[in-house]
């Protein structure tokens, strides 16, 4: 376990080296995770102590978020200046790109499925 | 009364109170999630966040005090993310043969996010520099803030819209996908990961590991398309 532990570490650590020596717009956890896929594909299955490590961390993965969530608190004036436009311009916006996707992933793969 | 004013002084100094706090609250807010029968409104960061938020401006404490103690849990979220490969390699099998919709669905949703982020912005009065830390909001915090910096938005103001914006995409995102009859789990994960990245993954895979894996292929592809497209968009802006 922890033998993997260090794995996702130095794969965040190669991430982020690649990231600042390329000057790559990506963050270097998104880099790793690339990286990590490309091992598994290499290497053709995933050993049961990483899946049991990955599953541990991604099961919260929503507590991951809460202290950068708290960062809101030093905003709090600017948004209740602004709350209206923002709060309509947020969630339209979301709620916008959320139906598009969906909807286009639909369509493109009902096409697909009736090819095969 | 010294005494426990001492206590305190000492406690508010550790790391160690803020990080027991914040397993609390969110331990607290997931409680709440479960016996609400996983209502969507009650999502755990948003109850947690609002929980922590409300302690931390009562007992008068700043952010960077809260963070020396909350930054543990914090750091995890670089390993949580390299290891979405592991649910995603899972996929695998599929993704060869989707590479070209999901492509497609990605590129026309990510467009969709940025562009109505900018119409809706400029149309109800925004100021310029709100509306530039607005654009990228659907990307994953350090590329949304990256990109904020280099079209002249504020970056940590970025910072906090895109949490709202996971938020909004974690309460609503599962619900507003069963009303347009969505019943595919990996493309509900990727339309959620792509509007509304890493926050709405975690919902993601509550829903499913399949939907999980597909809204973290979602958020790491549109960190790479938005870091291109929002300046792209606003050079092409230029001409007209």
């Amino acid at each position: 376990m922890i033998g993997f532990l260090a794995l996702l570490l130095s794969l965040q650590l190669v991430g982020e080296i690649i990231v600042r020596a390329l000057g790559l717009p990506l963050p270097g956890p998104v880099v790793g995770m690339l990286l990590l896929f490309m091992g598994l594909v290499i290497r053709g299955q995933t050993p049961k102590e990483l899946n049991q490590l990955a599953t541990g961390l991604l099961q919260h993965l929503s507590l991951l978020f809460v202290p950068a969530g708290v960062g809101v608190m030093s905003y709090l004036a600017v948004i209740k200046t602004h709350w209206a436009p923002l709060l309509i311009t947020i969630v339209g916006s979301t709620l916008l790109a959320i139906v598009v996707t969906a909807l286009t992933l639909r369509l493109l793969t009902r096409k697909t499925l009736d090819h095969d | 009364m010294t005494d426990l004013f001492e206590v305190w002084v000492y406690l508010a100094e550790q790391p160690l109170l803020w990080l027991t706090v914040t397993l609390i609250s969110y331990v607290l807010a997931h409680a709440l999630f479960r016996y609400s029968g996983e209502f969507a409104l009650l999502n755990p960061v948003l109850v947690a966040v609002t929980l922590l938020v409300a302690v931390l401006l009562l007992t008068e404490t700043t952010y960077s005090q809260y963070f020396a103690g909350a930054q543990f849990v914090h750091f995890l979220l670089g390993p949580a993310t390299v290891a979405l490969a592991v649910p995603l390699y899972a996929q695998a099998h599929q993704l060869r043969r989707l590479w070209l919709p999901l492509g497609v669905a990605l590129t026309v949703g990510a467009l969709s996010a940025i562009i109505s982020a900018f119409l809706l912005g400029v149309g109800l009065g925004l100021e310029h520099e709100m509306v530039m830390s607005l654009l990228s909001k659907s990307a994953t915090t350090p590329v949304a803030m990256g990109v904020a910096e280099r079209v002249g938005g504020i970056p940590p103001l970025t910072a906090v819209f895109v949490i709202l914006t996971g938020i909004t995409g974690a309460i609503a995102g599962l619900p507003l996908l069963k009303l347009i009859g969505e019943r595919d789990a990996g493309t509900k994960g990727f339309a959620m990961g792509v509007a509304s990245h890493g926050i709405a993954t975690a919902t993601a895979f509550q829903h499913s590991d399949r939907a999980g894996a597909y809204a973290g292929l979602g958020m790491g592809l549109n960190a790479a398309l938005t870091a291109i497209l929002v300046p792209t968009l606003l050079w092409l802006l230029t001409f007209f």
